[in-house]
């Protein structure tokens, strides 16, 4: 079990998400940077499907209450196991008793956004619609559906491969080539965009701005959405649009022509003209990203966004192949 | 027959529109699509909107000439006629505390407050999408002498099960939320129980009637 002594800013429950809802209004949500949890859950022998922690800008610290084995991925706050540091993309074992203590985030939170922890066995509060992930909004899933607070205790469940023996790493998404990843917001983070529907109807000023500006994303920016600030985008005619389904990714941009992308907790349905979305292999990057940070959009196709997606899913099949293909009999023999 | 005009909605994403004007013919089609579609292997989700219907692709898809043909052969072909929708009555307190822009639709209107209560009840309703949160419904059918302008100022927090106004439309607040619709009623269905199969009460395609529960002080 896992006794939360200090949540932080905001941490939840979160999975891969709950998809198959949609058109009754029920977002898929989940963690935003799936790569991160999926990554972390297999260093620990679960499914990429088990249920961690998102935990927001640091500042949270747990006990666990079992011997067990984590694995944080995403952003590094400064983690200490007992006081020993530990490194994002490390599958560490853990003993009864520990405490796992992530640093506040800088003030200027320079130091990203999201870390990830993975538990062996995951996170075992129930499912409710197919997923354990918390919705923050409608208020179910994960534990009682809400941020965790002080006092929680979380359970977990059985892992799918027992990982034994002393720590070990792997290489983290952003060293494999499967995004670069900036931790210092005076650096451009760089998202690769599709043209989204309405692109054609935004003035060649707006398109140029598109692709050449920076874009801030401001503190204004949720799970929901980030509330990006740069040059006003505007469209040849202000023809309104019926409201039609949305997925996280989409940029669309409200009268006042400043853009917004849509996150993992945005409604379903938006009526909100789409000048871009940018592909699902970086919205990971997204995640990361700290707040007042620029993005740089740069127009991709299909075939690239294909070509990364499958990147990210060869970094994850190569972790499972290799932790699968040990032998974790003998690993408990060298412990002891 | 309308064919759609499809845009790629980013990677792992189609939406097709129909030509305005939005008609109940064209949305009874993007159920009906909607229903088969959520049964190709390549599609995870169907999201209907108002006279679109959006796919979510299980991954990345880039030869869409497949996808493409198989929404336009199958939107010419589908079967309509297994359309009806379920007919859902949702009864009503009307007024009183839970319902307190009975009398501004009334005042704007022109309308008595006993005959807006008497009309909103009168109508039926279908639910043409589902969106904005869970179990929101989306219904086309409010008679048009009751279209009331939204609030200028939103209210912070709407009960769950709120009936109102916004616009041309009416609709029920499944959760409590922050709203700027006028206010008629409530009614103590739960409209979204996620611990339920399915979790929420109405679908695409639903007719629903609101009965006068009572009429509230």
């Amino acid at each position: 079990m896992i006794e939360i002594l200090q949540p932080g800013i905001l941490t939840s429950v979160q999975d891969l998400g709950r998809p198959g809802h949609r058109q009754l209004g029920i977002n898929p949500g989940g963690a935003l940077n799936c790569l991160a949890l999926s990554a972390a859950n297999l260093l620990v022998g679960n499914d990429m499907e088990a249920a961690g922690l998102e935990i927001t800008m640091g500042a949270c610290e747990m006990r666990f209450t079992t011997d067990t084995r984590i694995a944080l991925g995403g952003d590094d706050f400064d983690a200490r196991l007992d006081g020993k540091s530990i490194t994002p993309y490390w599958s560490v074992p853990v003993l009864a008793g520990q405490t796992l203590k992530l640093a506040h985030a800088g003030p200027n939170a320079t130091q990203g956004m999201r870390t990830y922890l993975a538990i062996a066995g995951g996170i075992n509060v129930p499912q409710v619609l197919g997923s354990r992930s918390t919705d923050l909004k409608a208020n179910f899933g994960g534990h009682e559906g809400r941020a965790l607070r002080k006092g929680d205790c979380l359970p977990q469940g059985p892992a799918s491969i027992a990982i034994a023996g002393p720590a070990f790493g792997v290489r983290s998404p952003a060293w494999s080539g499967v995004g670069t990843q900036t931790q210092d917001s005076s650096k451009l983070i760089h998202l690769r965009v599709l043209p989204g529907p309405e692109f054609e109807q935004f003035t060649v000023a707006a398109k140029n701005a598109l692709w050449l500006d920076k874009w801030r994303i401001t503190p204004n920016s949720n799970r929901m959405g980030y509330r990006l600030d740069g040059p006003e985008l505007k469209r040849k005619q202000n023809r309104d649009l019926l409201s039609h389904g949305v997925v996280p990714g989409v940029i669309q941009v409200p009268p006042s022509g400043q853009p917004i992308i849509l996150m993992g907790d945005a409604q379903t349905t938006g009526g909100y003209p789409k000048i871009g979305v940018v592909i699902q292999a970086d919205m990971w990057k997204l995640a990361q990203a700290p707040l007042n940070a620029q993005l740089q959009l740069q127009p991709c196709d299909l075939e690239q966004a294909l070509h990364a997606w499958e990147e990210q899913q060869a970094y994850l099949n190569s972790i499972r192949e290799t932790l699968a293909a040990l032998d974790w009999s003998r690993a408990t023999q060298y412990k002891k | 027959m309308i064919q759609p005009q499809i845009h790629f909605l980013g990677d792992s994403a189609l939406l097709c529109n129909l030509p305005p004007p939005a008609t109940l013919p064209h949305q009874q089609r993007i159920w009906s699509i909607a229903d088969e579609a959520a049964s190709w292997p390549e599609v995870s989700e169907v999201v209907p909107g108002m006279n679109n219907l959006t796919l979510i692709l299980r991954r990345p898809v880039v030869d869409m000439k497949v996808v493409t043909k198989r929404i336009l052969d199958t939107w010419a072909h589908v079967d309509v006629s297994h359309i009806a929708g379920r007919e859902i009555e949702i009864p009503v307190v009307y007024g009183g505390a839970d319902g307190p822009d009975v009398d501004i639709v009334a005042r704007h209107t022109g309308l008595s407050s006993k005959e807006v209560i008497q009309r909103h009840s009168a109508g039926e309703y279908i639910v043409y999408f589902i969106g904005f949160m869970p179990g929101f419904a989306y219904m086309g059918g409010l008679e048009p002498t009751l279209a009331t302008p939204r609030r200028d100022e939103p209210r912070l927090s709407i009960p769950a099960g709120s009936v109102g106004i916004g616009g041309e439309q009416t609709g029920i607040y499944p959760l409590a939320s922050p709203g700027g619709w006028q206010l008629l009623g409530k009614t103590s269905l739960p409209l979204f129980d996620p611990t339920q199969t399915p979790p929420t009460l109405l679908r695409p395609g639903d007719r629903v009637r609101f009965t006068v529960e009572r009429i509230a002080k």
